[in-house]
C-alpha cells in the first residue's frame, strides 16, 4: 500500500478538495476483494490524505460535496464506544443528522496525533478537540451563508446543514463548499452550541458496530485479509531472559505450507501458507529448540518481602510536616496494610496484527491504543523515517490498557522486514498472551490515620510500593518485548516510574494533614498499564480503611463519608446511591453482607460509589457475590447508555480481579498460561449490576471508563467484612482467607 | 496430504480441498470467509470458537475438519435472513449486548443451542449455558438480558 503524500501543497495542488471520504475497514480501497463477501463496502468518498496539524479544522471534521461528514480522532475504538459518542458530539454541534457522520479511528496517515487511548480520556480530549472544530466549521460555512444569501448571522435558520435565509433563499453546506478545500484553523472564538439543543448527546444512541458484529461481519484485525496475506507464528522464548542455544530448522521446514523461517538471536518466527500450518510450524519449534534459561525471582512467597526491603529510596508525593502530632493526637488510630497480586489484561481474543514492507516502507495494521508511539518506536527499531512507516488502527480484542498490541505489531513488521512484498499476519496464541504481556504490578499499601471524637479525619499517612504502570512504548524499541531478545537487542530502560503507582492515593475526603510517600520497585514480571492503573490497589485499600475507621468510629460507612468530604457532586453520587439501594431498610438479619465505596477517578474524572452484596454459606465455608449497584457521574453525558455498558463491565472485570485473580509463576517460568490456570469470571458467578447515571448536561464531560475499577474491589471487601467479621486486605479475597 | 471435502456451512455445500486433519475453525475462516467463529484459545477453554453443529454448540479450533462431513454446520453469518433479523441477533442488537465483540460469536451460539431446546430458558439455565464461553469486558449481564429477551419477544426460534 502506498503512503498518502504527506507534504501538503502537493496534496492540496493534486486534490484541491474540500473534503474526503473515508473507509469503514481502512484498508479496502488498497485491496479490494470482491469474491470475499463478507468485506464491507467501502464508502466511496474522496481520497485519504493527512491531517495537517492539530489546530486545522479539516484534522477533525471534513465535509464532503456529496452530504457526508467525516469526523477523524486519533482515538482508538476499544469496544468502550469511542466512535459513537464523537460522531454524537460532530452531528450536534454540526446540527446535521447522524446518519450523515461516519469516522476515522487512529491513522498515522490521516488522524491526528493523539498519543494513546487510555487514562479514560478520550471524551475529555478528542471530544473536546472534536466539539469545537465542529463549532468551528459550522461558524465559518454561516458566515459564508450569510455572505451569499445577504443576510445577517441572526436570519439563519439552519437544519441538517440545510441553510434558510430571508425570502426562503436557502443554501447548504455542501453547495457553499462547491469543492473547494478550506485551511481554517480552530480559533476557539467559534459559538458552542447551548446543550439544551443537544439532539443525539445525552441520548442512548445505539452503537452501529454492534449491529455488524451480531452478523459476523468482518470487524477485527483478526479478520483483515490482503492479498499475498502469510501467517505467521512467534516462539516467544520460556521465560523472561531465556537465550536460544539451538535451534534445528530442518524439521520444520519440511513441514507441509512453511514459507520461511526467520531467525535474530531468540527472536524466532515461522510463516506458513495457511494459519494452520503455521501453528503447526509453532509446535513443531519448541520441540526442536534448547534454550538458556534463567530463573525468575523472588518467587510468589518473598514477593511482598521483597518489595518492602528491595524497593529504592521513597519520592515523597506529598508532605505535611504536622502529620505526626495530628496523629498522636487523634483519639482514633489505625493503621493497616493491604496487598495486590500481578493482575492480567487476559485479552479474549490473542494480540494479532498484519505487516508490510515495499519499496522500504512498512505498512502495519494494528490494534495498538496509539498509532503515533506506535509509530515512533517502529522508526527506532528500525531506525528509518517516521514517514516510512504507516500504522493504520484496527480494532483488536479489549485491551484494558497496555496487553500485547504493540507487541505483536512490532514482531509482524519484524517478520514483513525478513519477507519483504508479503503481508505477515501475525496472531498470538493463547500461553503468548498469558505469558508475555505486561501485568498489572502487585503493590503493597500501608495507611495511617487519624480520627476526631467528631468522625472527622485529621491525618492520613500512606505508603505504597509498586513496580511501574506504564512500561508504553514511546519511541524505544527496547518497549517492544521481541526488541530485547533480537541479536543485537534493544535495551529496555523502565525510565521514570510513572504517576499511575499512586493514581487515587490521595483521597478526595476533605483532611488537614496528608503525606503519601511511593516506593518504586524493580519486580520480577514485566508490568505496565492496566485499566485504572495503580487507582484500582489505592482505592481497594483506601475506601477499605475508609470502613475501618467508620467502624472504629461507630459511623455508618455512608454518613462517615459525607461527613469528610466537601465536594458536592462526590456527596450527590454517595446520596443517590443510599437512595437507590435502600441502605437504611437493609435486612440484616440473614447471610447477606453489605459493603459500599466510592472514588472520582484520578480524582479529576467521574465520580463513582457502588454497593456490593454479598451472600455467605457458613456450612459450605463458601460465599457469593450477589449483587451490585452504581452510580456514576461523569458531568454532561454523551451517551448515557455507553457509560452504563462501560460501567456495568468495569464492575465485572472488577469483581474477577478482586474475587479470584492473581498471576502465577516460580522459578521457571509463568504458571498462568490458559483460562484453566488463570480463571476469571463467568456468567454462573457474575452477580446481578445496575448502574445509575447522574447526568450533569451543564458541565463539562469526565472520563467514565475506568471509575469502577478501585471501588467495586473495596466494596466486596467491606460487605465480606460486614457478612463474615473477616477484614481481608490481601488481594485476591476467597473465601479460604474468611475466618470461619 | 489434502483433500477434498464436502461441508455444508449454512445450508451451502461446498466441496474444499484442505488437510483433513486440519481443525474446522481455520477452513471456515480461510475456505468460507467466516468471521463469526474466532480463536481464543485453542484449548476448549473459551468458546469463541463455536459453531453449531446439527444443532449443538461445538468447538471448532481443535477437531479435524474432516469429522464435520455430512453434518449441519451453522454460525451466526448464517442467522439473518436477507435483511431480516434472526430473533437473538435483534435482541444483542437492541440490548447493546457487546463491548469489544470479541465474544460476542460464542455468547450467541451458546444461546441458540439453548434456545432450540428450550424456548423459555429459566435464568439458571441461561447462565449455564453462558458459561462456557469467557468474555472479558464482564458484558455478561447484557448477554443474559439480550437471551431473556430473545426467548420473551418472539417463538421463531
Amino acid at each position: 500500500m502506498h503512503l498518502p503524500n504527506t507534504d501538503r501543497r502537493t496534496f492540496l495542488k493534486t486534490t484541491g478538495q474540500f473534503l474526503i471520504g473515508f473507509n469503514l475497514f481502512p484498508l479496502l480501497n488498497c485491496s479490494p476483494s470482491e469474491k470475499d463477501p463478507n468485506i464491507l463496502q467501502a464508502y466511496s468518498g474522496i481520497p485519504e490524505r493527512p491531517h495537517g496539524g492539530r489546530d486545522l479544522i479539516d484534522s477533525w471534521i471534513r465535509l464532503d460535496a456529496e452530504g457526508h461528514v467525516t469526523v477523524l480522532t486519533g482515538k482508538k475504538e476499544l469496544g468502550q464506544g469511542i466512535r459513537t459518542a464523537l460522531i454524537q458530539i460532530a452531528a450536534d454541534e454540526l446540527e446535521v443528522d447522524i446518519q450523515r457522520c461516519h469516522i476515522i479511528n487512529g491513522d498515522t496517515g490521516q488522524t491526528a496525533n493523539e498519543g494513546y487511548t487510555s487514562g479514560s480520556n478520550s471524551i475529555e480530549g478528542s471530544g473536546k478537540a472534536i466539539r469545537e472544530a465542529a463549532a468551528e466549521a459550522k461558524f465559518f460555512l454561516l458566515q459564508l451563508a450569510s455572505a451569499k444569501l445577504e443576510c445577517s448571522l441572526e436570519d439563519l435558520n439552519l437544519s441538517d446543514g440545510t441553510i434558510e435565509g430571508l425570502q426562503n433563499k436557502k443554501t447548504s453546506y455542501w453547495e457553499l463548499l462547491d469543492g473547494q478545500y478550506y485551511e481554517k484553523t480552530i480559533s476557539g472564538e467559534a459559538p458552542i452550541l447551548d446543550n439544551k439543543r443537544h439532539q443525539y448527546v445525552g441520548k442512548p444512541i445505539p452503537r452501529a458496530d454492534i449491529l455488524e458484529l451480531v452478523k459476523g461481519k468482518a470487524h477485527f484485525v483478526h479478520d483483515l485479509r490482503l492479498p499475498d496475506m502469510v501467517h505467521a507464528r512467534v516462539l516467544h522464548p520460556p521465560t523472561y531472559g531465556a537465550r536460544l542455544l539451538s535451534i534445528d530448522k530442518a524439521k520444520v521446514e519440511a513441514l507441509p505450507g512453511v514459507l520461511g523461517i526467520f531467525v535474530d538471536g531468540s527472536f524466532i518466527a515461522v510463516i506458513a501458507e495457511r494459519e494452520f500450518q503455521a501453528v503447526k510450524a509453532w509446535e513443531k519449534l519448541k520441540e526442536s529448540t534448547v534454550w538458556e534459561k534463567p530463573s525468575i525471582n523472588p518467587l510468589p512467597d518473598r514477593l511482598f518481602a521483597d518489595m518492602r526491603s528491595k524497593a529504592q529510596k521513597p519520592e515523597i508525593i506529598q508532605e505535611n510536616p504536622n502529620i505526626s502530632e495530628k496523629l498522636n493526637n487523634s483519639p482514633i488510630r489505625l493503621k493497616s496494610a493491604f496487598q495486590r497480586p500481578y493482575h492480567m489484561h487476559g485479552s479474549a481474543g490473542p494480540s494479532c496484527a498484519l505487516a508490510k514492507w515495499e519499496e522500504e516502507k512498512l505498512t502495519v495494521w494494528s490494534p495498538t491504543q496509539g498509532v503515533y508511539p506506535l509509530q515512533s518506536t517502529l522508526a527506532d527499531l528500525f531506525q528509518v523515517e517516521l514517514t516510512n512507516i504507516r500504522c493504520i488502527g484496527v480494532p483488536g480484542s479489549g485491551c484494558y490498557g497496555h496487553n500485547g498490541a504493540d507487541d505483536v505489531s512490532a514482531e509482524a513488521a519484524l517478520i514483513a522486514k525478513a519477507f519483504p512484498g508479503k503481508t505477515i499476519r501475525l496472531q498470538w496464541m493463547r500461553e503468548d498472551e498469558h505469558q508475555w504481556e505486561p501485568y498489572g504490578s502487585a503493590m503493597i499499601m500501608e495507611l495511617e490515620a487519624g480520627v476526631s471524637k467528631e468522625g472527622m479525619i485529621q491525618a492520613w499517612d500512606s505508603k505504597i510500593w509498586s513496580d511501574s504502570h506504564s512500561t508504553r512504548a514511546r519511541g524505544d524499541a527496547g518497549h517492544f518485548i521481541s526488541a530485547r531478545y533480537l541479536e543485537n537487542p534493544f535495551e529496555f530502560k523502565k525510565g521514570g516510574f510513572s504517576g499511575g503507582a499512586y493514581r487515587n492515593a490521595i483521597p478526595l475526603y476533605d483532611i488537614p494533614a496528608l503525606n503519601l510517600k511511593l516506593f518504586n520497585y524493580d519486580g520480577p514480571l514485566r508490568s505496565s498499564a492496566l485499566r485504572g492503573l495503580g487507582a484500582y490497589a489505592n482505592i481497594f485499600a483506601l475506601e477499605s480503611f475508609m470502613d475501618e475507621l467508620a467502624e472504629t468510629s461507630d459511623m455508618d460507612p455512608f454518613t462517615f463519608r459525607i461527613n469528610n468530604l466537601k465536594d458536592e457532586r462526590a456527596i450527590a453520587v454517595l446520596e443517590e446511591l443510599k437512595s437507590k439501594t435502600n441502605w437504611n431498610a437493609m435486612g440484616r438479619s440473614g447471610n447477606e453482607g453489605y459493603g459500599i465505596a466510592f472514588a472520582k477517578y484520578k480524582n479529576t474524572a467521574a465520580y463513582f460509589a457502588v454497593m456490593a452484596e454479598v451472600e455467605k454459606d457458613p456450612e459450605r465455608k463458601s460465599f457469593k457475590l450477589t449483587r451490585m449497584v452504581g452510580v456514576i457521574e461523569a458531568g454532561q453525558c454523551i451517551n448515557p447508555d455507553g457509560i452504563i455498558n462501560q460501567t456495568e463491565g468495569g464492575m465485572i472485570q472488577s469483581a474477577s480481579w478482586t474475587l479470584i485473580e492473581a498471576v502465577k509463576y516460580d522459578e521457571h517460568g509463568f504458571l498462568s498460561k490458559d483460562w484453566n490456570s488463570y480463571p476469571i469470571l463467568r456468567t454462573n458467578d457474575v452477580p446481578e449490576v445496575e448502574v445509575y447515571v447522574i447526568n450533569r448536561p451543564e458541565l463539562p464531560p469526565l472520563g467514565a471508563g475506568e471509575a469502577a475499577q478501585g471501588p467495586v474491589a473495596a466494596a466486596i471487601a467491606n460487605a465480606v467484612f460486614d457478612c463474615t467479621g473477616t477484614r481481608i486486605r490481601e488481594l485476591p479475597i476467597t473465601a479460604e482467607k474468611i475466618n470461619w | 496430504m489434502k483433500k477434498p471435502l464436502e461441508l455444508q456451512v449454512n445450508g451451502a455445500v461446498k466441496t474444499v480441498e484442505v488437510d483433513p486433519e486440519e481443525p474446522l475453525l481455520y477452513v471456515l475462516r480461510e475456505e468460507f470467509s467466516l468471521n463469526g467463529p474466532k480463536f481464543g484459545c485453542g484449548l476448549h477453554q473459551c468458546g469463541s470458537c463455536l459453531v453449531l453443529v446439527d444443532g449443538e454448540a461445538s468447538y471448532t479450533c481443535r477437531i479435524p475438519c474432516a469429522s464435520f462431513e455430512g453434518k449441519k454446520i451453522q454460525s451466526i453469518e448464517g442467522l439473518s435472513n436477507g435483511d431480516k433479523l434472526h430473533v437473538l441477533q435483534e435482541a444483542f442488537f437492541e440490548v447493546q449486548a457487546a463491548q469489544c465483540g470479541y465474544c460476542v460469536n460464542g455468547m450467541m451460539i451458546a444461546a441458540l443451542e439453548l434456545l432450540e431446546g428450550n424456548s423459555n430458558p429459566k435464568m439458571q439455565e441461561i447462565k449455564s449455558a453462558l458459561n462456557r464461553v469467557i468474555c472479558r469486558c464482564g458484558t455478561h449481564s447484557r448477554f443474559i438480558k439480550a437471551v431473556k429477551k430473545a426467548t420473551s419477544s418472539n417463538s421463531n426460534l
